[in-house]
């Protein structure tokens, strides 16, 4: 089978398996709604980490603001944001079906333009740096986010905001989020594999690979390196506004920009998938999230130890990551090899080869 | 903005912020030639310069907590961190040294992680200081105090910069570093052990944040996931007066300690975290403006 | 025969050095033209100059008739003067095809030009221009696998695939395989004979020069020594002395 036929069998495979999975093993489906969700965090760290070569420790910053946006955006819609937060949670909000959905969707659409915006913003002046500089410059940028956030009353400080709850029975809104996660996956997934199928992937790559060559070549990177960005940040922005509601409590610094959780496996989950890959991200997700919620209660609170143990080591000793192996190990199935036929068509014209 | 106001009707207050501004920003600045020796060295920028720092000042507060003098404090955090960067490079870093940035960076980043969670596991959350109980000076009227600690911390530290100079300037060794810092390559040719020079290099910075994070325990408090401020700060001091402008470093340090005890003072402390990041944004969009007004090759 | 690039009293210093003083120098359009000067002399320093990677402190750049002095790397790329490097640059980690297809000349860069997939006939050429330097069999290998001969060969023809105007070769030769250097000499030929695209060539190998260019320009401490036909400079007194007479 040629390597782009395995691609569609699997994901054709997948799509079947995701909309059954909820109704055969319910008890587990906020667990693979968290999946669906990990698969968005690691496919867009990768986007500038893995295909473009550039460090990003900010992202987790557009996540958050995801987080708030929507829920606001919902909550401000039927009532008046300041008052509600200033309550504490002890005033809470009933919405009907009817408003609850509706505000989610205008949350969930406000969300990621507010962080394209703020991804354009920072980007148009962190992007013109090489990597080095941008890898620091992001470093504070989900810790500020979250220093903000907890400085800023109207959306509840250091306390957080109340999610409106959900109008409906526990299954219901476990089963709206599951599926609003997986579609997210999906529409990550399937974008990204379509853009670096073309122009855009050739551009990240080559900026990886040698920026003042491409730039050579005429390429205008610093463009293409704030787009990626923004595309980041956009599918961010989604999957902060429904963690958020899943979380179903919103708080600025572990919850919102939770750069010590979230921000840190984002990149672990793409290097052990293997970066610079659309399957790896995916992979490594799914085994990183899997390893989490199995071996996390072993540690007995050194988790997040054997956190940062895990990623040094994996950055030390396997930074290529599982797909990364694969390619090394078997090149050939990844179509780099030698044609038999050593030219297009022999042509007496045009001379004989170097 | 009352506070702006209330600095122009009592000047010694703004004395007072100049004066703990330069106390800090020493520190900040030796903190900073550690970072600029490491990246000029051995082309790794060290993002776990701040878990450094803390662990420096966590020792330096034990050994106080066990009854010994202050004064060893600081030399005590000084060994033990080098003897750590010592194994950090010969155990990890030495596999991304030669490699490109992207890896180190990923790396030291995995390493500031590390450490915190485990400082945050072995001392606890709390945020802990070492107080000498050697009291304030006080000037103008009591309208300016000088905490004595931070006058003694001032010293030490111009002591350590000066043992530093000497070193890299006037011994073998530090020649060698130098040597290897201008081309790795040639140094190797010569006969010079890079990965030794690297290792001791690595530890020299270790056991320089070491020094600085005991003196950090004295004046002000340690807490265990404060260090990755001190990474940020020691960047911005590196990026503003360039690797190897050991004058450059120390003016940006004293400009920075300055600069932020205004912040504060004007804005409150609340937002002195958030606006050194704000700060750090700045100063790396300044340079990359000015990098490309003059259009030399960005790096 | 008009000036398709006119360099007009250049001069450059970085820090202290002076790379380039005052030099002033015209390459007429669909013609090869040589520039030489021992190592140091300021050479790839001008072309840095002429592409934007560091711009000129005073003189003008002129490329069709066209002020390009503070255009960017990138702008100038697009209007058809490219440049290739000493130290080859390649994308490593890319296959030659996608190599090639970077350097795709787009319409426009905008958003959906950004967002649009391969196609075939951006494949074909590449896959044609790669025929042409004799990397065709390996167009599906991986560009950091390749001998540096092959590197710089396919660094030749991403500059193609540009469709420039004019090309900037330095040193295309350097490091070559002398069995393989003549092949190339031919391919240059025939890319400023068929395709017409007009060549700037910096070259240490004085035979290929002397056979390549129809006029040769040459530096010495950065500034212009001397210009004129291969003979007249292969016969040049102080070229002789700055720089023949020092190899």
């Amino acid at each position: 089978m040629t390597r782009r036929g395995v691609d569609r069998a699997v994901t054709l495979a997948i799509l079947p398996f995701a909309i059954a999975a909820p109704f055969l093993w319910p008890d587990y489906m906020t667990f693979l709604t968290f999946i669906w969700i990990m698969i968005v965090l690691a496919l867009t760290w990768d986007v500038l980490g893995g295909q473009m070569g550039y460090n990003s420790f900010g992202n987790i910053l557009f996540f958050g603001i995801g987080v708030y946006a929507t829920t606001i955006v919902q909550i401000g819609l039927f009532a008046d944001v300041g008052a509600y937060t200033s309550a504490y949670g002890v005033e809470t909000i009933s919405l009907s079906r009817h408003e609850f959905l509706i505000g989610l969707a205008v949350g969930l659409a406000v969300a990621p333009l507010l962080a394209v915006a703020a991804a354009a913003l920072l980007g148009s002046g962190l992007l013109g740096l090489r990597g080095q500089y941008f890898a620091i410059g992001t470093l504070g940028l989900g810790i500020a986010g979250g220093e903000l956030a907890a400085a800023w009353g109207w959306i509840g400080g250091s306390f957080g905001v109340q999610v409106p709850v959900f109008p409906g029975d526990v299954l219901e809104r476990r089963l709206l989020f599951y599926f609003l996660a997986f579609a997210l996956a999906a529409a990550t997934f399937l974008t990204l594999k379509r853009l670096y199928g073309g122009r855009f992937g050739l551009a990240l790559n080559a900026i990886r690979d040698d920026e003042d060559k491409a730039e050579a070549m005429g390429l205008y990177t610093t463009r293409y390196k704030t787009v990626a960005w923004c595309i980041v940040a956009f599918f961010l922005g989604i999957a902060g506004g429904l963690v958020g509601q899943i979380n179903g409590y919103i708080e600025p610094r572990e919850v919102a920009f939770a750069g010590a959780s979230f921000g840190i496996w984002m990149v672990l989950m793409a290097i052990l998938g293997g970066k610079g890959t659309i399957w790896g991200p995916v992979i490594g997700a799914i085994l990183f999230y899997l390893m989490k919620e199995f071996f996390w209660q072993q540690f007995f609170g050194w988790q997040r130890v054997a956190l940062g143990l895990l990623i040094v080591v994996i950055v030390v000793f396997f930074p290529i990551g599982i797909i990364g192996w694969l390619k090394q190990r078997f090149p050939e199935r990844f179509g780099h090899k030698v044609d038999e036929q050593a030219r297009i068509a022999p042509d007496p014209a045009k001379g004989a080869p170097p | 903005m009352d506070m702006i106001g209330l600095l122009f009707e009592a000047p010694p207050l703004a004395l007072q912020l100049v004066i703990d501004g330069v106390l800090i920003g020493a520190i900040f600045a030796l903190i900073a030639y550690g970072m600029a020796l490491v990246w000029g060295v051995m082309k790794i920028v060290n993002i776990c310069q701040g878990e450094f720092v803390i662990l420096g000042g966590y020792i330096s507060y034990y050994v106080w907590q066990a009854g010994y003098p202050l004064a060893i404090g600081v030399p005590a955090a000084a060994l033990a961190l080098f003897l750590l960067g010592w194994l950090l490079y010969r155990t990890i870093i030495f596999r991304v040294v030669e490699q490109d940035l992207f890896i180190s960076i990923l790396a030291t980043f995995g390493l500031a992680i590390l450490l915190a969670q485990l400082m945050n596991q072995a001392f606890g959350a709390d945020v802990r200081t070492a107080d000498a109980g050697f009291g304030n000076w006080f000037l103008f009227d009591n309208l300016v105090s000088i905490a004595a600690i931070k006058l003694v911390s001032f010293g030490v530290t111009g002591i350590v910069a000066a043992l530093l100079i000497w070193f890299m300037r006037r011994t073998r060794f530090g020649q060698a570093i130098r040597a290897t810092a201008q081309n790795a390559r040639a140094a190797r040719i010569l006969g010079i052990d890079t990965h030794s020079i690297y290792a001791f290099t690595y530890g020299l910075n270790a056991a320089i944040c070491g020094a600085a994070g005991a003196l950090i325990a004295m004046i002000w408090v340690i807490a265990p996931f404060g260090g990755l401020i001190y990474t940020l700060r020691a960047f911005m001091i590196v990026i503003v007066a360039g690797i190897g402008n050991l004058p450059g470093v120390i003016a940006a340090g004293l400009g920075l300690g300055i600069i932020e005890q205004f912040i504060g003072f004007v804005l409150g402390a609340q937002f002195q975290i958030a606006l050194i990041f704000v700060l750090l944004v700045i100063i790396l969009v300044w340079r990359s403006q000015l990098l490309r007004r003059r259009r030399k090759v960005l790096e | 025969m008009t000036a398709l690039l006119e360099v007009r009293g250049a001069s450059k210093h970085f820090g202290g050095v002076i790379a380039n003083r005052e030099i002033s120098l015209a390459v007429p359009e669909g013609r090869i033209v040589g520039l030489i000067g021992p190592n140091g002399s300021g050479k790839s320093t001008l072309f840095g100059s002429i592409v934007g990677a560091h711009p000129v402190d005073a003189g003008s750049i002129e490329f069709e008739g066209a002020e390009i002095t503070r255009l960017r790397t990138p702008q100038i790329a697009r209007r058809g003067l490219v440049r290739t490097f000493q130290q080859t640059r390649i994308y490593r980690k890319m296959s030659c095809v996608e190599n090639m297809l970077v350097s795709v000349p787009a319409a426009g860069e905008g958003f959906l030009d950004m967002l649009r997939p391969r196609n075939d006939e951006d494949i074909d050429e590449a896959e044609e221009l790669l025929e042409f330097v004799g990397l065709y069999a390996k167009r599906h290998l991986v560009a950091g696998s390749l001998s540096f001969g092959q590197q710089k060969l396919l660094e030749f023809a991403m500059a193609l695939m540009n469709r420039p105007k004019m090309l900037l070769l330095d040193e295309p030769t350097a490091g070559i395989n002398p069995t393989l250097i003549n092949g190339l000499l031919e391919r240059l030929k025939r890319v400023n004979a068929d395709l017409g695209i007009t060549l700037f060539v910096i070259e240490h190998n004085m035979r290929v020069i002397m056979n390549l260019a129809e006029h040769i320009y040459c530096l010495a401490h950065g500034e212009l020594l001397a210009e004129g036909s291969p003979d007249a400079i292969r016969n040049d007194r102080r070229v002789i002395d700055a720089y023949l007479g020092a190899t």
